[in-house]
């Protein structure tokens, strides 16, 4: 084999195999691109499209009954492990003077005792907890495999098939929200019923709540009743010096909750 | 497990999730990027009262380096989906530089071990029969030219692979501090502190592993401890410890002065759940008194004997080391210890002897470097050259070992 044999054969080498590269890494961008709506397009309904919804969550602590109805719809519901909870009642109590007393047995789980801790309080009230479901998260920021990630129509989501477990979101989270699931071994959180919303139906939190003290939103529904809420009351959010915008919205919250 | 709520904690803030193990990973990390700076400090500045330890700190460094990720893969939920953040990084994540900054470092630190020890390998190769020469003529990778020429190259690539390692040592390093300090949720990690206070502390616990190192070396060859080599590293070792120091306490200072709304937890945590850990270990018997002992190796050090110049730099070394590890915990540990409510905290974190995160798990992982080090010695001795005249090489060696 002479020398310019050898070079033009190991340029057509060379061609051949930036041809066979080039048209892999092109295969996979154009199945990268389709693929995440698809995947999760097939877990709902076929009518349901997630670009006409935008769900929000307002909380009304004033109808608050601490009766803890929700906690347990929620582990019944989600299969929540004992000793997690992806939602929770904190009873909130601030006597005139001195310390303020805050305490959720078992998540509110059960109800609360109805002595209050401090009998001098004349401030007391309740507050269900959950995701925030924030839109600037700083939970699906640092998943370092995108497991974490929100959806288009505004539910910040885990996929436990490809968590790693490392537990970086549960330490990003500023509410408490999330927790490691001992069975799964991957990250853990509400998921505002995503399996129920997009089927129509309320989460089981709004559900179960006796006194409507939960609603679900819709922000892309001009009907809604959560929408006239948040356009003519005064509202506000979980640590908002944080600035993660929160999509959980609270009616008669007190400086003292964090 | 036998621990005490105070307070209030937001019901999923009574568990710790990042365990002993993540304290190992930073300290770990830290003892690679320790190590590679002095090994740096010799092929690239040319301190020659670091020579000996030029090719040593390098096989530390390495060594340290092969069992970084061990504490990582043991913590995860998952370990075998641990890869995915290196083929699926979700860039937003500072979490998923990792896989980049570890695997390009790890190249270079392998690079810059082949080109140091080149001529070396060629030289067991030609000295040696049957496998021991086919491994080291593997080693080599079929390159047998020991020419003035092509060790000269060797020199110089291994300069350039030693200067990139350095600002790579304190990217690694400055990283793992900034995924702590990163984060908002968290009032004792959230600092742009962090990540230089990783990297000072880095260092410290890099240059006291080669002095505890260098010594026990020598002592187990018969080789003497140069004077020199301890006195540059315990000069070394003060100036970064006084730095290290100075950063950790100027956040706290700063904190508690400001008295930021993060003071509200931290006041007690230090107060409290850290006050061992923190002030007794971490500031006064790791931070005072090796900065009083290295002090006075520094200060005195001309009139000292050199026994007790070894003596005073071991033990200073041997109390920095605990230091950087108590420093780890607290940052780590301490971080959890109170809940993100701002009203609760956890009385104590012990972790167990034999949980799967445990300290039995993390002592096996902190003695395993070690012992890979004992293994990269046997194979390729990092102060056998000291010896000797670095003259030509002169071997027999055809364009390849004769095998068998």
């Amino acid at each position: 084999m002479n020398k310019t044999n050898q070079t033009s054969t190991r340029r057509e080498f060379l061609r051949q195999s930036a041809l066979t590269c080039g048209t892999t890494v092109a295969s996979m961008a154009v199945i990268a691109l389709i693929l995440p709506d698809d995947a999760y397009a097939a877990g709902t309904t076929s009518e349901y499209d997630w670009d006409k919804h935008r769900w929000v969550y307002l909380i009304d602590t004033r109808k608050c009954i601490g009766c803890g109805s929700c906690a347990r719809a929620c582990r019944k519901e989600n299969q929540v492990p004992e000793g997690m909870y992806r939602t929770w009642i904190e009873r909130i109590a601030i006597p005139p003077e001195g310390e303020v007393h805050v305490d959720s047995p078992y998540g509110g789980e059960h109800g609360f005792e109805p002595d209050p801790p401090n009998a001098h309080v004349r401030k007391s009230f309740f507050v269900p907890k959950l995701c925030n479901h924030c839109s600037n998260t700083p939970c699906t920021q640092v998943c370092p495999v995108g497991a974490s990630f929100e959806t288009n129509d505004g539910v910040v989501l885990v996929d436990p098939k490809q968590c790693i477990g490392c537990g970086y979101c549960l330490q990003a989270c500023p509410y408490g929200s999330r927790f490691m699931n001992p069975h799964t071994r991957t990250a853990d959180k509400c998921t505002l019923c995503y399996h129920r919303i997009t089927k129509g139906l309320p989460t089981a939190c709004v559900q179960a709540c006796p006194v409507g003290a939960r609603q679900l939103g819709d922000r892309k529904n001009p009907n809604d009743p959560v929408n006239e809420i948040l356009a003519t009351q005064r509202v506000q959010v979980l640590q908002q010096q944080l600035l993660t915008k929160p999509q959980c919205f609270y009616l008669g919250l007190d400086m003292e909750v964090r | 497990m036998g621990h005490e709520l105070i307070g209030f904690l937001f019901p999923n803030d009574v568990h710790i999730h990042w365990t002993l193990m993540i304290v190992l990973y930073p300290y770990v990390t830290g003892l690679v990027a320790g190590a590679f700076i002095v090994s740096s400090l010799y092929h690239v500045f040319d301190r020659e009262e670091l020579k000996p330890l030029g090719r040593f700190a390098l096989a530390a460094s390495f060594c340290f380096l092969s069992v970084a990720t061990l504490p990582l893969l043991n913590h995860l939920g998952h370990p075998e989906r641990g890869p995915m953040v290196v083929v699926t990084p979700n860039f937003s994540s500072a979490m998923a530089g990792f896989g980049i900054l570890y695997a390009s470092y790890f190249l270079v630190v392998i690079l810059e071990i082949w080109f140091v020890f080149r001529a070396d390998m060629i030289r067991y190769a030609a000295e040696s029969r049957g496998f021991k020469r086919m491994f080291y003529a593997t080693l080599a990778l079929g390159v047998y030219d020991t020419s003035e020429e092509a060790r000269a190259l060797d020199h110089k690539i291994t300069r350039i692979l030693a200067a990139i390692g350095i600002p790579m040592a304190c990217l690694l390093h400055g990283y793992v501090g900034f995924l702590f300090g990163a984060l908002k949720s968290n009032p004792w990690w959230s600092t742009p502190l962090m990540p230089v206070i990783f990297l000072f502390s880095a260092v410290v616990s890099g240059i006291a592993v080669l002095i505890v190192l260098y010594q026990l070396a020598m002592k187990i060859k018969g080789m003497p401890i140069e004077r020199e080599t301890i006195s540059a590293l315990a000069r070394w070792l003060w100036l970064f410890m006084i730095m290290s120091l100075t950063l950790e306490l100027l956040e706290i200072m700063t904190l508690a002065y400001e008295k930021a709304e993060e003071w509200e937890v931290i006041g007690p945590l230090l107060a409290n759940q850290l006050s061992i850990s923190f002030i007794s270990v971490q500031m006064v018997l790791g931070g005072l008194i090796p900065l009083i002992l290295l002090g006075i190796v520094v200060v005195m050090g001309a009139y000292m004997d050199d026994r007790i110049r070894n003596t005073l730099s071991m033990v200073a070394s041997l109390l920095l080391l605990m230091q950087v590890l108590a420093m780890r915990w607290n940052v780590v540990i301490g971080g959890q210890m109170f809940s993100k409510s701002m009203r609760g905290f956890r009385d104590t974190y012990v972790p167990g002897m034999f949980e799967k995160e445990g300290i039995l798990a993390a002592a096996a992982i902190l003695i395993l470097p070690f012992l890979l080090l004992v293994v990269f010695e046997r194979i390729l001795p990092t102060f056998d050259h000291l010896g000797q005249k670095t003259g030509d090489l002169n071997l027999d060696l055809d364009s390849e070992p004769r095998l068998g």
